[in-house]
């Protein structure tokens, strides 16, 4: 119960510092002092006082995308396990929940996008439709072989691994995997090197420009459920990636937090040292990852 | 009991064009009186099926059939799950072609229409109640002709004629593969009868023979990959509620002649299995890949009609699988989430048809690029296409989740076992994962385009909302949809009686879907889902003021037009560029030259695989060969006579023992 309680209370509050660590670590990098940890949230409250401004050829399709996004990626929150810890949610097929919630949320932010009749949105939500379809047929291949691996269909069995941890005789298949996952982050997060959360041209951009339309409580929204997204992704992507347990449980949730951060500061300096890559070139780099995947599972077909 | 109501059901459904024609072609009332019959054959039919169902025996009657012993017909859960489509999309299509194809305006044709449709419902209705190979013939050539002339309801259209023919062609082809099924089933088992055969009485190669006519002949009915050559283009020149049947119930009867007749054979070979879920992957990439570069809104939904069939026959396959490794649980998720999604392709094909078919009502183009901005216009349609389009995309909480979520479920428990077929089908993982990101990309963009922005020609700025008789049948289905994808527990106890039903030969004791699949926490989750998302957004609505209107930015721009939107072409440019090497896009580009360049044209355009790409040039080299032999009829009659002659003496000189003169040549 306890556990649930701070499952809900990190997924709430501590999205928006992982931006506020990304930016920190790009400014370090670049030898500025950077904007406050704390920057995204007093954004986000600033955005909620606000009002709105809507485009006059926009209905009610615009204003729902950001609400059923925020939606459906809070569900798909309570069905990923944090750390050591089970998730709130958990019944046999919850990956494939999880995974068509996200699918839910795109379908409703690329349709608001859609909505403001602008050529540049029209342009970012084709592009996140497409980078999507590769990068779901490489999560999926990453569920086959958490499955294999682990003989269990629920998200908090299949990445906790079996009793007593995943075996060393399963480390490469799980590299292979944890390689496709962290492009399959970068690129569903719109990060670099496929998307550039602080570029200034609209042509070039992707989840930025979907949203350019938004003002107000409705960005604030957005922003929120992108922050996450990211949590989301990083807390998967950890399970794979450093499976430690302590068995001590306010211990546990410290190292849990620790490591998310770490993600955050990895991001950060692939931010830093990597330019984006050109926008023809993206699906290359997300079939690289789909392979990734692919051969994890191969690995296993015996 | 039930069998008589849908007897009664089949005879009112069959009737209900005749008494319009001989009422006059100004009169109201024939399609006033052809949608009541209608409606009440549905009533009673679906009373019948649910009469079926609860009573749990099979009943079947038989009747003497003079050529060929005695016919038998049955209703076993099975059929009666087939049934309901049946009804249910016959009497709504009904009620909207009172909306969409009204007398006054199309006195040609209406009457033709409404006489089919009858037909066509009654047909399906005794295909899928047949227990014998006659009336099972019967009832599928009866429905092939009432699909040809609705097909070509708009006869004065040449594509439309072409298309009609077109579909006569194959359907004929698969009616051919089937007879030669029939006979070979009754010189293997000595009747006519579908009645399940004993495990040793087929021969490997005999079953092989038995199982790839199957294939081919409902194949070809039910659009699968390489076989639905004739489909897009029926589905997109039949005037739009007849797509919708044919889209949502017409290639489910391939689907269930396939299943019945899959039911009949014991201990399947893994072969057959293998076979089924490969095409199923095929179809699923494929179909939704040239999807998504039609221009045509009527197009693009018939192609996905084959990936959808696609995701049934992968479901399929799991439980053909199941069966060869004698795997139960296999069998059950498979079955189910194929038998599911027959219904919910049914349910939202047809919604999305609809829909579709009221933009196309209102703005009489079925161009993608000449839309755009309905939904300010037709809130109504727009809302009902969402509906539709999240639904087919699989996305929770509707139901083309649910379908999905039960092969998926199957799909991953195979890796649970060790060696063998298993790890090899959960391949299909993955490729309907990808088909299903391709789906929502390509509804995206249709919903996109057509509904949201602003409007694009003249014609969409005039459209007007369609009428109440179109609007009810697709508010209908969207309820439905939304029933089976928010509380799916309803349908639970149904299709472990169906799969009950379907696996009676071997296996007498099988786990329940309940025990396998979680639909109670799916519920409960989706349920929640919804409340969230309403939760959410009061919240929004409570905090935020009043928001101010102005156009959309686009750099400062201050005079967008509707000609500056992305449009649905360049939206699926990116996919279409990423499938080219399958799909092979035709692309005219404009050729920019000079400073200030002249105006330009581009114009990009997708051909059918196997129609325009294997068969037409097929054809056409056939007809070139031949040509060859066209210079010996001339229709001279003395030529006619010439070759009498030459054949004569031809024939004469077979009487010549060469060999004997020959060797006594030799001899000498």
């Amino acid at each position: 119960m306890t556990a649930n309680l701070i499952h809900v209370l990190l997924l709430l509050v501590m999205p928006p510092l992982l931006a506020g660590v990304i930016n920190k670590t790009k400014a370090w990098f670049g030898g500025r002092v950077g904007p406050p940890l704390l920057q995204s949230y007093y954004d986000l409250i600033k955005l909620a006082r606000k009002s709105m401004v809507l485009s006059t050829t926009t209905t009610w399709v615009f204003r729902a995308g950001p609400v059923v996004t925020l939606a459906a990626v809070l569900m798909a929150g309570l069905l990923m396990p944090l750390g050591a810890f089970d998730a709130p949610i958990r019944f046999s097929g919850d990956p494939i929940f999880f995974a068509y919630l996200l699918g839910l949320a795109r379908f409703f932010t690329t349709t608001a996008a859609l909505d403001t009749g602008s050529a540049f949105e029209g342009m970012g939500a084709a592009r996140e439709v497409t980078f999507a379809s590769l990068s779901e047929p490489a999560v999926f291949f990453a569920l086959l072989v958490l499955a294999r691996l682990s003989g269990s269909l629920t998200l908090t069995g299949m990445l906790h691994g079996p009793m007593g941890g995943f075996s060393a005789a399963t480390a490469a298949p799980l590299i292979l995997v944890a390689i496709g996952l962290f492009v399959v982050l970068l690129a569903e997060n719109c990060r670099i090197p496929v998307d550039d959360p602080n570029t200034h041209l609209e042509l070039t951009m992707i989840h930025e420009v979907m949203v350019l339309d938004h003002s107000g409580p409705l960005l604030g929204v957005i922003l929120y459920g992108a922050a996450l997204k990211l949590f989301i992704f990083g807390a998967l992507l950890l399970h794979v990636l450093a499976p430690f347990q302590t068995g001590v449980a306010w211990a546990d949730w410290l190292v849990f937090c620790a490591e998310m951060l770490a993600v955050a500061v990895a991001i950060g300096v692939v931010e830093s040292i990597m330019a984006r890559l050109l926008m023809r070139r993206v699906p290359y780099l997300l079939t690289g990852a789909l392979l990734f995947c692919g051969f994890g599972f191969l690995l296993l077909v015996r | 009991m039930s069998l008589e109501l849908i007897i009664i059901a089949i005879v009112v459904a069959a009737a209900s064009g005749w008494p319009g024609l001989c009422l006059g072609r100004a009169s109201v009332w024939s399609e006033r009186i052809a949608a009541a019959m209608m409606s009440a054959a549905a009533v009673v039919g679906l009373a019948g099926v649910v009469a079926g169902i609860c009573s749990d025996a099979r009943e079947s009657s038989g009747f003497p059939w003079p050529a060929a012993g005695n016919s038998a017909i049955g209703v076993d859960a099975l059929s009666a799950f087939f049934l309901v489509p049946v009804f249910v999309i016959g009497a709504l299509g009904a009620i909207y072609g009172l909306g969409y194809w009204p007398q006054r305006l199309h006195p040609g044709s209406g009457r033709k229409l409404r006489l089919f449709w009858g037909t066509l419902v009654a047909a399906m209705a005794v295909l899928v109640v047949a227990r014998h190979a006659m009336a099972f013939l019967l009832g599928w050539e009866m429905m092939a002709l009432s699909a040809f002339f609705l097909v070509g309801t708009e006869d004065e259209r040449e594509e439309c004629r072409r298309a009609a023919w077109l579909y006569l062609v194959a359907t004929h082809v698969g009616t051919l593969a089937l007879f030669a099924l029939f006979a070979a089933w009754r010189h293997a088992t000595g009747s006519y009868a579908l009645q399940p055969v004993a495990s040793d009485a087929l021969g490997l190669a005999q079953m092989n023979t038995l199982f790839l006519l199957a294939l081919v002949a409902f194949g070809l009915k039910a659009g699968v990959m390489p076989l639905h050559f004739w489909l897009p283009g029926a589905h997109a020149n039949a005037p739009t509620h007849v797509s919708a049947i044919l889209s949502g119930v017409v290639l489910k009867m391939g689907v269930y002649g396939l299943l019945r007749f899959l039911s009949l054979f014991p201990d399947p070979p893994a072969a057959w299995g293998g076979m089924i879920l490969t095409l199923g992957m095929i179809s699923c990439l494929l179909g939704v890949a040239f999807a998504i570069g039609q221009h045509d809104l009527k197009r693009l939904l018939a192609y996905h009609s084959v990936e959808n069939i696609g995701i049934i026959l992968i479901g399929l396959g799991l439980a053909m699988l199941g069966r060869s490794a004698e795997r139960p649980e296999w069998i059950v998720l498979g079955l189910a989430g194929c038998l599911l999604h027959v219904w919910n392709h049914g349910l939202f094909k047809s919604l999305l048809f609809l829909a579709a078919g009221s933009v196309v009502h209102a703005t009489h183009t079925r161009e993608i690029d000449h839309l755009g901005g309905l939904s300010e216009a037709m809130p109504w349609t727009a809302t009902m296409f969402l509906v539709g389009a999240v639904a087919i995309c699989g996305l929770p909480p509707l139901n083309g989740f649910v379908s999905e979520l039960l092969v998926y479920l199957g799909l991953l428990g195979t890796l649970a076992t060790h060696g063998g077929s298993g790890s090899a089908a959960a391949v299909a993982a993955p490729v309907l994962a990808m088909a299903g990101a391709l789906a929502l990309a390509c509804f995206v963009k249709v919903y996109g385009a057509v509904f949201l922005g602003s409007a694009r020609t003249e014609a969409c700025e005039r459209a007007r909302e369609a009428p109440a008789t179109m609007k009810g049948p697709m508010l209908f289905l969207a309820l439905c949809c939304a029933l089976i994808g928010t509380v799916p527990v309803v349908v639970g106890p149904l299709l472990d009686r169906v799969v009950a039903t379907w696996m009676s030969s071997g296996y007498r004791a099988h786990p329940e879907l309940s025990s396998l699949v979680p639909l109670r926490a799916v519920t409960a989750l989706s349920l929640s889902f919804v409340a969230l998302v309403v939760v959410i957004a009061l919240m929004l609505e409570r905090r935020g003021r009043a928001p101010s209107r102005s156009v959309t930015w686009d750099c400062g721009y201050a005079a967008p037009t509707s000609r500056m939107q992305y449009s649905a072409s360049s939206f699926a440019q990116m996919i279409v560029r990423m499938f080219r090497g399958i799909v092979r896009p035709r692309i005219h580009d404009p050729a920019i030259e000079g400073v200030f360049p002249l105006r330009g044209e581009m114009h990009s355009h997708i051909d059918d695989a196997v129609l325009d790409r294997l068969l037409l040039p097929a054809g056409r080299a056939v007809r070139e060969w031949f040509g060859m032999l066209r210079g010996f009829q001339q229709g001279l009659a003395q030529h006619y006579v010439l070759y009498i002659l030459i054949t004569v003496l031809v024939m004469l000189s077979m009487q010549i023992p060469i060999a004997r003169v020959v060797t006594r040549m030799f001899e000498r």
